[in-house]
């Protein structure tokens, strides 16, 4: 696991981050560009120096400000993929990713070449050069280099940031695998909703520098403020649900969760498969009694947990429904005239529910990589 | 033919040219990318210095940089005495002067293609092989030296052509010594000064044009060679 505690000034801004993670799965270090994230993880690398704390490792110290330990960088053996590739230009792809590979005593290589080149499909690009790749292709090699590394660790800064949606599409599912494949944990930076609702296990959230909340993805999406990291739009709360069945005449698939079930657009998944999806605020309304007759299709009840000051003429409702947390954002109008207050039982209505497609995280076994995307 | 046929003065005047100059841009090349390293990589106190006396040679009257040499390295001088002295090795009046007086002269072109090279290479490469694993020196042998191999490349043929052409420092320091420091250029002004010499002026004009032209076009078919090998 890791464990980190950390301090550093640049410039006017100081990062001052604490958090751990879990030995396994992946840990999405989210927030805003410049809170901070990509600083965070270069001083897990040694890029960059603290001023003062400490980073440790599945137990071993990698740097110690009190006991005047800075393990080099090239000796943290902590894998780190970074957003622009990074690829050296002067070599193939196979030299690329043999280079760090060739560095690590043979009886510490627990990943083989063969496998990482298989998972991420790129037999047929080891003769070529960096410079005639795509920008897909070039990431996945970039992957699988740092991956021959062995390392206790891996670090993605933003790897899909520079690439258009098709690319992304390419390498996600990839990364989705590498927990599961090589039992290796992950740290994720990301301003991406979207990519870490299909990878993490865990988030920690960063917000000026500081690692605000840290935690089970859904328990820190679930409890953010309206006005934090998020987008006002994005605020929300995220369910894990399970595939319960298919309405197939319907073009619908039910998936269950705590507070009961939602339908949701038919997906490709076994029943019992598990699936995250996000409930935006502002796609729930809330209703006194239950509507009989409404086009809304998932109505649930639930319990007021508490409601947040108005902003802007909204209000921000904190739901429980069965034990899953729900937000709920309508006027302070609406609010008043329906004297909503904590404790009392009202009926969520969803009016859609953002899917992250496909389901990821720890909870599923991992998706087989496509079939070769590129001939 | 006959005419095409290169004389016994001539012969001896471009072979002591091609290894006064060879042997002064190899044994400086290590210094100078040591030295393009340094300025391109370091934040030391006296860096201007330093920049400003590796670029010393290249605006003083080369006769100065000559009389410099002269007086340090000669049978009194700090250097030229040592050596003497210990190892029995007597530098003024050799090839061995011409070719340190051609390397410093040449230094400072050298350094300045090796160095705009050097800060052209992405740092991020290099901290991306360091969290490969790979120590510092490693890097800079396995991907700093390879990317920058185009500017050293355009170092050593400027230093190399600046060599050949060297002509008052090494007159000054080495002297005009027939077969021992009587470069291409040295053999021209001689020639000149005799009366009569203009034909064989005139010959030495045309060998030294080919033999610059010559690593120019060498030059360019290498650099095209490596620029290939980046690109893919």
């Amino acid at each position: 696991m890791l464990d980190i505690a950390v301090r550093r000034l640049q410039g006017a801004f100081t990062v001052d981050a604490a958090f751990a993670t879990p030995a396994a799965g992946v840990t999405a270090l989210f927030g805003r560009s410049g809170s901070g994230k990509t600083s965070v993880i270069n001083m897990i690398a040694g890029l960059a120096r603290p001023d003062a704390g400490r980073i440790a490792v599945n137990g071993d110290t990698l740097f110690d400000s009190a006991a005047g330990i800075d393990v080099a960088m090239e000796r943290r053996r902590i894998g780190y993929v970074f957003q622009d590739g990074r690829l050296f230009p002067h070599m193939t792809v196979g030299a690329n990713l043999t280079y760090g590979m060739q560095l690590v005593p043979a009886a510490q290589r627990v990943i083989g070449l063969d496998a990482v080149v298989g998972l991420l499909g790129i037999e047929h690009l080891l003769e070529r050069r960096p410079a005639k790749l795509s920008g897909g292709e070039k990431q996945r090699v970039a992957i699988g280099r740092a991956l021959l590394t062995s390392p206790r660790l891996l670090l993605m800064d933003e790897p899909l940031a520079a690439l258009d949606e098709t690319r992304k599409g390419e390498v996600l599912p990839f990364i989705a695998t590498l927990p599961k494949q090589f039992a290796i944990p992950i740290v994720y930076v990301s301003h991406s909703l979207d990519e870490i609702l299909r990878l993490a296990d865990t988030l920690v959230l960063m917000e000026a520098g500081r690692a605000v909340a840290a935690g089970p993805l859904e328990d820190v999406l679930g409890d953010l403020p309206a006005a934090g990291p998020l987008d006002a739009g994005e605020a929300g709360s995220v369910l894990a649900t399970t595939v319960e069945d298919h309405d197939a005449a319907h073009h619908l698939t039910l998936l269950r969760f705590a507070g009961g079930r939602l339908a949701v657009q038919r997906m490709d998944l076994p029943a019992g498969a598990r699936v995250r999806v996000r409930l935006r605020a502002s796609d729930i309304g809330i209703a006194l009694e239950p509507p009989r007759h409404s086009s809304f299709q998932n109505v649930f009840p639930a319990r007021i947990v508490s409601l947040e000051p108005p902003v802007l003429g909204q209000v921000d409702i904190r739901l429980d429904a069965g034990g899953a947390p729900l937000r709920a954002r309508i006027t302070s109008r609406a609010a008043e005239a329906m004297r909503l207050e904590p404790g009392l039982i009202v009926h969520a209505l969803v009016k859609s529910v953002a899917l992250t497609r496909g389901d990821m995280g720890r909870h599923s076994p991992p998706p087989l990589p496509p079939e070769e995307d590129r001939p | 033919m006959d005419a095409l046929a290169l004389t016994a003065v001539e012969r001896e005047a471009l072979w002591l040219s091609l290894k006064v100059s060879f042997w002064a841009v190899t044994g400086s090349l290590p210094l100078g990318i040591a030295c393009a390293w340094l300025l391109a990589r370091r934040e030391f106190p006296g860096k201007v210095l330093v920049d400003g006396l590796i670029h010393m040679p290249l605006v003083l009257p080369p006769v100065v940089t000559g009389y410099v040499l002269l007086v340090t390295f000669g049978r009194r001088g700090p250097v030229g005495q040592a050596l003497w002295e210990w190892f029995g090795i007597q530098i003024v009046f050799t090839w061995k002067a011409a070719a340190i007086a051609a390397a410093v002269m040449a230094f400072p072109l050298m350094v300045r293609a090796i160095r705009l090279s050097m800060e052209g290479v992405d740092r991020g490469l290099e901290q991306a092989a360091r969290t490969l694993g790979a120590s510092p020196q490693r890097v800079f042998l396995t991907v700093t030296l390879p990317l920058v191999a185009p500017g050293v490349l355009a170092g050593v043929i400027l230093a190399f052509a600046r060599s050949l052409s060297e002509f008052g420092a090494t007159i000054t320091f080495a002297s005009n010594i027939p077969g021992e420091t009587r470069t291409l250029p040295l053999a021209l002004y001689t020639a000149t000064q005799v009366p009569g010499g203009d034909a064989a002026a005139f010959r030495l004009c045309v060998i030294s044009a080919v033999l610059a032209l010559a690593a120019l076009v060498a030059s360019e078919l290498l650099a095209r060679r490596m620029q290939k090998r980046l690109r893919g």
